[in-house]
């Protein structure tokens, strides 16, 4: 017997917060067998896939991309300039990110025939709000420079 | 071993901290329970108990607990709903991507569980994630008519929000007293989030949370104009019923599914081949368009409102009042409950009941004609329903057959 003592018990925790879960569960249980009921394994592929591709892909994708971003710009002695990256950067992907069927056309036919427009259209505005982006960052970057420039007091010269 | 995702200082940013995650997490807590609110009041406007063709979830049990009736006022209803639904749920989306990040030390944080709350406290995260991501991405690919989820939209949405629903409560029971205690201090203490041995900062705090709301800022400006018609509609650049209407003129507004894309045959929809076929206690009338034309018509300014977010102004339509073509087949002074027929050959929605109420409100039409002209094929002619704050697609076009009776 006192060898099984010899390892703690795994403690319980707060029985409140036990509660709750349970009470969590049964309900998360309830309208799963429900949203399972049809195509359960292509149901939880999604369900859990959706988790998993974004914290073991598309975040470290773009953790990545960040950082090179910033380790690129740190080694050209201009790491305070990765907002001016980031930003635009960012937005564009977002706006792709959400509207990527619209913008990739690959919902084209079922679009154009379910709602009588041309689903021609989404790619260039992508492209030209992406452009704006990108310009008025670089703007920003040309103006706060040639402040910076005027302000720096002749001696430093 | 800080190569390993599970050691603290293999994470270096020196944004993340309890505040960050805060912040965001009491947007989310307010936006969230909108989303949540206006999904089930948008389900309760299908009126699902009230016949098996508005119900595309049948087996729903008790999370139908709290349906009603759905009233007809205000007209606007089901367009404020929706449109709030749609526009706040693509808001949302850099604000969810920036909390994750936020606290995506703690997936790979060891021990994997400190106690068995704990641990189930875990699993139940992954619902919450899960959930939230299943949610945003059904509902942005619906939008977008990317059918590509499996299963029906209405049943993945509303069963996998209410998976959602039962971890966010436990998410936002255990986590909100703390989020607003980091809120109220000032200086911020020290947690797991905050890294060890972060790199120099590029960006301040302050900075960051700017930024993710100028991403909120970006797609709301791209996004709300399609609740609106003319040069506001013009503004929603990405969206998809953003841009140009697709035509000019009386029947220029958005179409929800054009006469092609439901397989309507011009030659279903002649003076000589159309007929209404209506049914009820006195039993059945024909009637050709021509005739329907004869009986009192009466007007109704009404919006288009679509589950997936867009909206048209009201528009003018001109027809015959539903509880007038019930009075014609016996309900004289009790209107009853429709089921309304399309000639449509596809849809999940060719056929559709409507509520006793809806029946009686005089705006409700089986209308001819739109802002002063027949109706367009693709805005249902010969004849379709509109029924003030009903979503769209209980608003029937190229009806066929209404059947009066209590369903």
């Amino acid at each position: 017997m006192p060898r099984l003592m010899r390892r703690p018990p795994i403690p319980v925790g707060s029985p409140f917060q036990l509660l709750l879960l349970a009470a969590s569960f049964a309900l998360a249980g309830y309208a799963g067998v429900r949203l399972l009921a049809d195509d359960w394994f292509a149901v939880a592929v999604w369900f859990v896939g959706a988790a998993l591709l974004h914290d073991l892909v598309l975040l470290p994708l773009y953790a990545v991309a960040d950082r090179s971003v910033v380790r690129g710009l740190g080694a050209a002695g201009r790491r305070e300039w990765a907002m001016y990256v980031r930003v635009p950067a960012a937005l564009s992907g977002l706006l792709l990110l959400v509207w990527f069927p619209l913008i990739s056309g690959m919902v084209e036919r079922r679009y154009r025939l379910g709602t009588g427009l041309s689903p021609e259209g989404f790619l260039a505005r992508w492209l030209l709000i992406t452009a704006v982006l990108f310009g008025a960052s670089a703007l920003l970057l040309a103006l706060r420079l040639r402040r910076a420039t005027k302000q720096r007091p002749p001696a430093v010269h | 071993m800080t190569r390993s995702p599970s050691s603290p200082g293999f994470w270096r940013s020196p944004l993340r901290g309890p505040r960050l995650t805060s912040v965001l997490g009491v947007v989310l807590l307010g936006g969230i329970t909108v989303l949540f609110v206006t999904g089930l009041v948008s389900y309760a406007a299908y009126n699902p108990n009230l016949s098996p063709v508005n119900d595309k979830t049948p087996d729903k049990g008790i999370l139908g607990f709290y349906l009603f009736s759905w009233p007809t006022d205000p007209h606007w209803l089901y367009r404020l709903n929706q449109g709030v639904h749609v526009t706040l749920g693509v808001t949302l989306i850099p604000v969810l991507l920036a909390k994750l990040w936020s606290v995506i030390p703690r997936l790979f944080a060891l021990p994997p569980a400190r106690s068995l709350a704990h641990a189930l406290e875990r699993i139940s995260l992954l619902l919450l994630v899960g959930g939230a991501l299943f949610e945003f991405v059904t509902g942005v690919l619906n939008i977008q008519l990317d059918y590509i989820f499996p299963g029906s939209f209405y049943t993945l949405h509303f069963y996998g929000a209410w998976v959602f629903f039962a971890a966010f409560i436990v998410h936002v029971v255990l986590k909100t007293p703390m989020a607003l205690r980091n809120l109220r201090h000032l200086r911020e203490e020290k947690d797991d989030l905050v890294s060890p041995r972060p790199d120099p900062p590029t960006v301040s705090r302050r900075g960051a949370l700017w930024f993710v709301g100028g991403g909120s800022l970006l797609l709301f400006a791209t996004t709300v104009g399609q609740s609106f018609d003319g040069l506001l509609r013009r503004t929603a650049l990405l969206a998809p019923h953003g841009g140009a209407d697709p035509g000019s003129g009386p029947n220029g507004f958005q179409i929800n599914k054009t006469a092609r894309y439901a397989g309507i045959d011009a030659a279903e929809t002649t003076e000589d081949a159309w007929h209404l076929v209506v049914t009820g206690r006195t039993g059945t009338v024909r009637l050709s368009r021509a005739q329907l034309a004869r009986l009192p018509l009466h007007s109704a300014a009404l919006p288009i409102a679509c589950v997936e977010g867009w909206s048209t102004s009201d528009q003018w339509w001109l027809g015959v009042r539903l509880r007038d073509l019930a009075a014609l087949v016996g309900y004289d002074d009790d209107p009853p409950d429709v089921l309304v027929e399309s000639l449509q050959r596809r849809g999940a929605f060719r056929r559709a009941a409507l509520r006793a109420n809806q029946v009686a409100d005089p705006r409700s039409l089986l209308a001819l004609y739109v802002n002063g002209e027949d109706l367009s094929p693709d805005h249902g002619f010969p004849a379709r329903i509109i029924v003030p704050a009903a979503p769209g697609v209980l608003n029937t076009k190229w009806v066929a057959r209404m059947t009066f009776g209590d369903l």
